[in-house]
């Protein structure tokens, strides 16, 4: 079966300092991939790395696009992975203010990612609009509210229908429930959990909360000072850590 | 259908002076389909480690633990999740319980993965939860208020929603009464009837006797004690 992603020895470096090193894993459609450390540890440099919002220094990345099988998105042309962008792949922030076009509106901002594919009719573009907003539990009536008026949650909601809208096959996240309330982020968890499922989506899921990771990710990838000192299966990791980082990590989480 | 051969595990704590816990050697035996297996020792021995193995859950240091055409010792991530989805299931001893969601959908949940309509898997979740009288009044709660008791039968009418060919069973009869300890141990023979391997680790001896076929003893396998 081939890889939906193949990421092949991806470094990046600051000068002397490794941002992240020699990193290698295979991800299947319908896998969720958690990455998890702690600041410092590399996780956001790598995921800018896959996703295209940094030049690694090495490595490859390969996507298995719809036309042309395993491309290497690096070396890809620039309008190329824009269209990538566009299409098979989303990319949610941790601030939804990130991913989100502040000064246009709720429908606006989901409606605007089925335009920049060719979408052209206005009623279907706000049906579907409305459709989304529906999924991630915002209401109707808000459709033409700018996400200056959401609350952070909503906002952040907000970020993932218009990430979703295209039916994208690949979507990274980072940190996608840092600085959210606990019960907001449970709310989101569930949704996200629901959504990959009913889409069979992939994605690459970076966060610091383990909790987090037991939840969404199938496969785990410890990441210490630019290296991946660990990797397997969620459930594995988290109850048979192998490696002392991993073991200190897992040992110190707080029991509720 | 579930054969395990010259397994070994011991746990290396590197946070604690680097302590080395050996706790299995050379395990070996093997279930056939429409059998139950039984899994003794002393509390301790290793019985739900040997449980969490073959169902990966923790890494084994060598050997083979070949189930549905996987050998789960050493296959690929991927490979296992395939397994865990369509042929190999686990009734734990603790549900895990996800905040939001209500039980009928814990319960769904695995033959929904297995791409079942979500109108026959809520219908076999009722199902289900009415035979192991969890109150229909409850069907829409998340389980997490709920008793131990209760979890726990909602645990085993999540593990039996799906007819997995291979089922471990972590004391699926403890903490239950004598009514819900008959329907499980029917749950576990029909299974059997359909074919099912069934590995079970059960404290209650009559519970035991009723269902399995052998008993496999995991004192034999700890080092240092065989």
């Amino acid at each position: 079966m081939t890889p939906l992603l193949q990421v092949d020895a991806v470094s990046k470096f600051y000068g002397a300092r490794i941002g992240c090193a020699e990193v290698s894993f295979d991800l299947y459609p319908g896998e969720v991939m958690g990455i998890v450390g702690e600041s410092g540890s590399g996780k956001s440099t790598l995921l800018n790395c896959l996703a295209g919002h940094l030049q690694p220094d090495a490595g490859a990345v390969r996507f298995d696009t719809r036309a042309g099988g395993l491309r290497d998105t690096i070396t890809m042309s620039e309008p190329e992975r824009r269209m990538l962008g566009r299409t098979d792949w989303a990319f949610v922030h941790q601030h939804a203010r990130d991913g989100l076009r502040m000064n246009v509106s709720a429908g606006g901002n989901v409606g605007e990612r089925l335009m920049a594919v060719g979408a052209r009719h206005y009623g279907e573009i706000r049906n579907t609009a409305t459709d989304w907003l529906g999924r991630v539990e915002i209401a109707a009536d808000r459709i033409d509210d700018r996400p200056s008026a959401f609350s952070g949650g909503m906002q952040q909601r907000l970020q993932i229908a218009r990430n979703l809208v295209t039916g994208p096959r690949l979507v990274f996240m980072d940190e996608p429930t840092g600085g959210l309330d606990v019960s907001v982020q449970a709310r989101l968890l569930d949704l996200m959990r629901g959504l990959v499922r009913e889409m069979g989506l992939s994605a690459i899921i970076v966060t610091h909360d383990l909790a987090v990771v037991r939840l969404l990710a199938d496969r785990l990838m410890v990441m210490k000072d630019g290296h991946v000192v660990e990797t397997g299966l969620t459930d594995q990791v988290l109850d048979d850590p192998q490696h002392g980082y991993t073991q200190l990590l897992v040992s110190s989480v707080l029991q509720v | 259908m579930i054969q395990v051969e010259k397994l070994c595990k011991s746990f290396t704590l590197h946070n604690q002076g680097g302590a080395v816990i050996p706790v299995m050697q050379d395990a070996e035996f093997a279930v056939a389909p429409g059998e139950c297996v039984g899994l003794i020792g002393a509390s301790g021995a290793g019985k739900s480690t040997l449980m969490r193995m073959l169902y990966g859950n923790y890494l084994a240091a060598s050997g083979h633990i070949r189930i549905g055409g996987v050998d789960v010792a050493r296959a690929e991530p991927r490979e296992i999740l395939a397994l865990r989805r369509d042929r190999l299931g686990y009734v734990s001893q603790f549900l895990r319980v996800v905040p939001r969601v209500s039980t009928l959908d814990v319960v769904a949940e695995p033959l929904l993965r297995t791409g079942c309509g979500a109108d026959s898997a809520r219908a076999r979740a009722q199902e289900l939860l009415e035979r192991l009288n969890i109150p229909r009044h409850l069907w829409t709660l998340s389980p997490t208020t709920f008793s131990g008791g209760e979890q726990q039968r909602v645990n085993i009418a999540r593990g039996f929603a799906y007819a997995y060919p291979a089922l471990l069973l972590d004391e699926p009869t403890a903490s239950l009464d004598a009514g819900n300890r008959e329907v499980v141990l029917a749950l576990i023979e029909e299974a059997k009837a359909r074919g099912a391997a069934i590995v079970g680790i059960f404290h209650d001896e009559a519970a035991r006797h009723r269902v399995c076929d052998r008993e496999v003893d995991v004192t034999r396998f700890t080092p240092g004690l065989a």
